[in-house]
């Protein structure tokens, strides 16, 4: 078995160099960020994760969290483990400092996340809707129900959840039944909601649930779904906590991963109907939920770095320790580990580059967020959100499904002790399954991207990264040699994710059924070529420092290595995936639903 | 009171140690590096009785590299009042460890100074006892607990075959061993804070203090590689290869 070691060398990179700390730090709001910082927090979260949170994956995985007469309890030490976690603190990391937070920026909050979702996911998923709740309510709610709510939730003391799925209404909220009757002040909800992650548990004395609902004379589809607060104890106007709302835990799910996470489903309203409080405006639910949602699908896009990481240091550990067979290409000879076979390097190598391209797309991202929420021209403001909306689906969509392949390539690598659980190796891929489908499925975020992100805005936001990817070309050209195979197969990727680009573009309007089809293919062309521009970049910045003679000429070789395989190895799919988005989509359609 | 605590900044201990091709020392070179175990045992021993109200002010001090600085902000994450880096490039020895910090005793006038035992990475276990000798103050190594009681420390040592009890007379210097506590992690608003405490920059030269080497090293080498183990069919074997073989019997 492994244990989890926070690659901090790879994140200081991709934070420093690739997502630009130093740019995030001259913002107003951000100025208490520094490197120094930085490495501070890192390298505690790092601690935290590797002694308390890491440990405890396993049993976790293994035992479950269970239902008992409507009371959840979650693994043990899991409880122990949630409140070691909000007493150091680590609760309010990105949280406002009016209600107790650090109201540290994304540079920072994601790769403590991807810490934290590679030491323990199903646990840390607690923490990560508590903070979409945060958002929605720092949005939304009325200052008063920011006070009654926001200081516990940043604590940690209490947990939040999203309440969006209905057995009849998935990916289409649309359909959302459950019913919000006005009662004075407040509302009485009725209906059952499903798929809610952590909706019930032992961790906290009280559960914060933010419900859709809709009024009685709602209109129709997603204009007429509300936003609701619906806390598992209403609370006093002292803060003490009063009586037990009418929301009930009928049942969790038995998984394929994310075993000590309980998902579950919640019965609002069995009796008199759950007591629950309106954020804003009537029937503009919708609009607030997507506000924490982007956030959310960022968090799960880390999530699929974090699991890749986990799951390459579980592989890693298996190859430099099993020993099987001799060194191709000798006779005879002592037995190796199975890290000397070309194709279990391939894999290793494969696997870490994927991840580190992964890890430096998903802290690029989320520095643009930062900008497009401190930077004070309103121009680079502009510039940024349009970098962030183009991006967040494909972070969430690419790094969720690269997270799934990689995690599987960590089971070949151990071979058949990968496919028994008692390696470990298993657990990875379990746990990855899911982050392609929750906060919207990789189709959903294909859709996002190829319609509003390119089609509505006929390709703005796309042209211009592509043209920022075009133009380190002149600078790869400069080093000469060494990075020319980068340099070249950086270039063609580059022209297949244009042409694939305009032709997304041109179709749109008048196909857009076309575009749909071949959406996921174009989603994967932006992750895979996005990903080889972070990598070229990281090769440029590793050519420059190793220059210094204090250099880290380990680390700066291994990108440097990294760098070239992604281009070797990842970049020509860029081909067979634009060839795909191209000229694929007719053969999509080609069968009617009826002849399947 | 005021209490001084030392911190060393060392090798991470879970990273594999790799000696230096020319055999003078270990690779030290962009190596996760951080704050010597027992001198976190010893920084927590100062903040629990800081919070116990025994203590009024803690003092770290560190000697070595610029970077220290990063070991000064952890233990003021801690709990650690202000920091002190006494900033030099040579490697000291335990001698000169103790000489810098009789110089600092002298500034700042503890009733306690609290160090690790030992530190991980050149296990000398001497600078807490020099200390104690240069300073002539009595001193208690390798302590499990502490109380302060009056004038004096009740303190518990570890020592071979059990435990010792003995009251020193304050100001001393006690050494941390590993049962003294278990040390906390670091919260993340300690952390924000800790940047804004005062950490203060001193060169040895300035405390008048020699911290050159007085002991060469000659030679830093991997120990020998543990050969592959045997399976023995009785104790009759095994005894006797215990005699003949490894010759410890």
């Amino acid at each position: 078995m492994s244990s989890y070691a926070a690659p901090l060398k790879d994140m200081r990179f991709a934070i420093r160099e690739l997502a630009g700390l130093s740019e995030i730090s001259a913002l107003p709001g951000c100025q208490e960020v520094n490197a120094e910082l930085v490495d501070a927090v890192l390298s505690e979260a790092a601690k935290f994760a590797q002694e308390v949170l890491d440990p405890l994956n396993r049993d976790g995985d293994k035992a479950g969290a269970t239902l008992a007469d409507g009371k959840v309890t979650a693994p043990k030490g899991f409880k122990e483990a949630y409140r070691q976690f909000i007493e150091a603190g680590w609760n309010g990391l990105g949280g406002p400092a009016e209600f107790g937070g650090q109201g540290l920026p994304h540079i920072v909050s994601t790769p403590v996340q991807e810490i934290w979702k590679s030491a323990n996911m199903a646990l840390c998923l607690c923490p990560m809707l508590t903070s979409g709740v945060l958002e929605a309510l720092k949005a939304h709610g009325s200052p008063e129900q920011q006070k009654a709510w926001m200081p516990k939730l940043t604590s940690g003391e209490w947990t939040g959840t999203m309440n969006l799925t209905e057995p009849q209404a998935g990916s289409d909220l649309s359909a959302v039944r459950a019913r919000a009757v006005r009662e004075g002040s407040h509302y009485r909800i009725q209906g059952t909601k499903i798929f809610i992650t952590w909706g019930e548990h032992d961790l906290t004395e009280n559960i914060v649930h933010l419900v859709l609902a809709r009024t009685p004379d709602a209109p129709e589809g997603v204009k007429g779904i509300s936003l609701f607060i619906v806390p598992k104890f209403r609370v006093k106007p002292d803060g003490a906590l009063g009586e037990r709302n009418d929301i009930r835990c009928v049942s969790i799910e038995h998984k394929l991963g994310i075993h000590a996470s309980p998902t579950c489903v919640l019965a609002y309203g069995d009796q008199k109907g759950a007591i629950g409080y309106l954020v804003g405006e009537e029937n503009r639910g919708l609009e607030y939920m997507f506000t924490m949602m982007n956030h959310a699908r960022l968090s799960v896009g880390v999530e699929g770095v974090a699991v890749a990481e986990r799951a390459y240091q579980h592989a890693l550990e298996y190859a430099r320790t099993r020993v099987q067979g001799r060194e191709i290409g000798q006779r005879g000879g002592d037995r190796v580990t199975i890290i000397h076979h070309p194709d279990v390097r391939r894999m290793l190598m494969s696997m870490r580059a994927q991840t580190e391209a992964m890890r430096a797309l998903a802290y690029f991202t989320a520095a643009a967020l930062d900008r497009a929420r401190h930077h004070p021209d309103p121009a680079e403001k502009r510039r940024s959100q349009g970098l962030l909306d183009l991006l967040t689906p494909v972070v969430k969509g690419w790094c969720t499904e690269q997270g799934v392949e990689i995690a599987s390539t960590g089971i070949q690598v151990h071979g058949g002790m990968g496919f028994v659980e008692e390696t470990g190796a298993a657990q990875y891929l379990r746990d990855a399954r899911i982050t392609t489908i929750y906060e919207g499925t990789t189709g959903i975020q294909a859709n996002d991207l190829v319609g509003r992100k390119v089609g509505f805005e006929k390709g703005a936001s796309a042209l211009a990264a592509i043209g920022a990817m075009r133009q380190i070309d002149a600078r790869l050209a400069a080093v000469g040699e060494e990075l020319a195979s980068a340099r070249a197969n950086l270039k063609e990727a580059v022209d297949h994710l244009e042409s694939a680009t305009r032709w997304i573009v041109e179709t749109f309007p008048s196909a857009p059924k076309a575009v749909a089809a071949v959406s996921v293919p174009y989603l994967k062309l932006f992750g895979t070529v996005a990903g080889g521009w972070m990598m070229a970049r990281a090769a440029l910045i590793a050519q420059e420092r190793l220059k210094q003679p204090d250099a880290d000429r380990d680390f700066l070789h291994g990108k440097l290595a990294t760098a070239r395989f992604y281009g070797e190895h990842e970049l020509p799919r860029a081909a067979t995936l634009a060839r795909e988005v191209t000229r694929g989509a007719d053969s999509v359609l080609a069968l009617d639903p009826a002849k399947f | 009171m005021k209490v001084l605590v030392t911190v060393k900044r060392v090798i991470d201990p879970y990273v594999k140690v790799r000696v230096k091709s020319d055999g003078s020392g270990v690779e030290t070179a962009n190596v996760k590096m951080t704050m010597n175990p027992f001198c976190e045992i010893a920084v927590e021993q100062a903040v629990r009785m800081k919070e116990a109200g025994v203590v009024s002010e803690i003092v770290a001090v560190s000697i070595g590299a610029p970077q220290c600085q990063e070991t000064l902000r952890t233990a003021m994450a801690m709990g650690v009042d202000r920091g002190i880096l006494v900033e030099t490039e040579v490697d000291v020895q335990p001698l000169a460890v103790a000489k810098v910090m009789k110089a600092i005793v002298a500034k700042e006038s503890p009733k306690l100074v609290i160090m690790g035992k030992q530190a991980i990475d050149d296990d000398s276990n001497q600078s807490g006892q020099m200390l104690a000798a240069l300073l002539g103050w009595p001193q208690a190594a390798f302590i499990s607990k502490i109380e302060i009681n009056g004038d004096n420390a009740d303190v518990t040592r570890e020592i071979d075959g059990g435990l010792e009890k003995i009251a020193i007379r304050l100001p001393a210097v006690v050494t941390a061993d590993l049962r003294l506590n278990e040390p906390r992690y670091v919260t993340l608003p300690n952390i924000m804070k800790a940047k804004k405490k005062p950490l203060e920059v001193v060169k040895p030269d300035a405390l008048g203090v020699d911290v050159a080497p007085r002991l060469t090293t000659l030679k830093v080498e991997e120990p020998a590689k543990r050969g592959a183990g045997v399976k023995v069919a009785d104790v009759k074997e095994l005894v006797a290869k215990l005699k003949n073989e490894a010759k410890i019997i």
